[in-house]
């Protein structure tokens, strides 16, 4: 059942991806991007990273993906005639290349797929151990983290508030 | 079928990974070219998570809990300085964007 999951899963991962990068209408994309994090998540099941899985479906497939779908409504932008850039076309295919090479150089490593799955129940399956790390080793980091969402929520605040002064400007001219 | 070893996760992440970069290469419409850049890193934490799966230890996973945490952060600034840009320029277009060149 597993491996027959993780094609499943991998498949529909990659075709979601593809449909979001290539697609013209920018609903549609984000729809695609949805569904790429749905089989993200089911891959992270697969690895039996549960919180993960639950956390990734909350907040991207949940927040940012609603939150990128209202932008793309309020905005309403034209799909366009040539949706593609054609002046990094050629960065693009060095790139390309570039990256299979780093990919057939990963794939054919034969130290990274002897690893073997260590027996008994992932690591990531209960929350204990997160917890345990994240009130210990990961203190500072997760109070930092705090903090800068903190500053987000202030950025995004400042961002799209119209100010006083700046609106009399416009409307002085 | 591919079994579900290390490496058939890692060339998964880089292909994801790579989707994702072209997208930000190749896209005119900024929100598309935003998800090509959350593509990129939703695929670093599957090879974190697959990483720390395979190595039994959690830094991994805690790791990713963190990229995803910052990634949110990341969104919500990006899609607000989008719309206060729209606002200003009345378009989203990279190619229209170019107040910065020269």
């Amino acid at each position: 059942m597993g491996p027959i999951l993780f094609n499943v899963f991998a498949l529909l991962t990659v075709i979601a991806a593809l449909g979001t990068v290539l697609n013209k209408n920018a609903v549609n994309a984000a729809m695609s991007f949805m569904l790429c994090l749905v089989g993200v998540a089911g891959l992270f099941v697969l690895l039996e990273a549960y919180l993960l899985a639950f956390v990734l479906l909350l907040v991207y497939a949940g927040a940012v993906a609603a939150l990128f779908l209202f932008i793309v409504m309020l905005l309403d932008t034209h799909a366009l005639r040539r949706p593609f850039q054609s002046t990094s076309v050629v960065a693009a295919t060095i790139a390309g290349a570039l990256l299979a090479v780093g990919v057939l150089a990963i794939y054919k490593q034969p130290e990274l797929a002897a690893v073997a799955l260590p027996d008994g129940p992932g690591v990531g399956a209960s929350l204990k151990g997160y917890a345990y790390q994240l009130f210990t080793t990961y203190l500072l980091p997760v109070q930092i983290v705090g903090f800068l969402l903190l500053i987000a929520m202030l950025g995004v605040i400042v961002l799209s508030k119209k100010f006083e002064t700046e609106t009399k400007v416009v409307g002085g001219e | 079928m591919i079994s579900a070893t290390l490496n058939t996760y890692i060339v998964l992440s880089a292909l994801l990974f790579a989707i994702g970069f072209f997208g930000v290469l190749l896209r005119k419409n900024t929100l598309i070219l935003f998800m090509g850049l959350e593509l990129m890193l939703v695929a670093s934490t599957l090879a974190l998570a697959a990483f720390s799966r395979f190595n039994g230890t959690n830094d991994g996973n805690v790791f990713v809990f963190f990229i995803l945490t910052v990634a949110a952060a990341e969104v919500a600034v990006g899609l607000a300085i989008i719309v206060t840009l729209f606002r200003r320029r009345q378009t989203i277009e990279v190619d229209e964007l170019t107040a910065l060149k020269n």
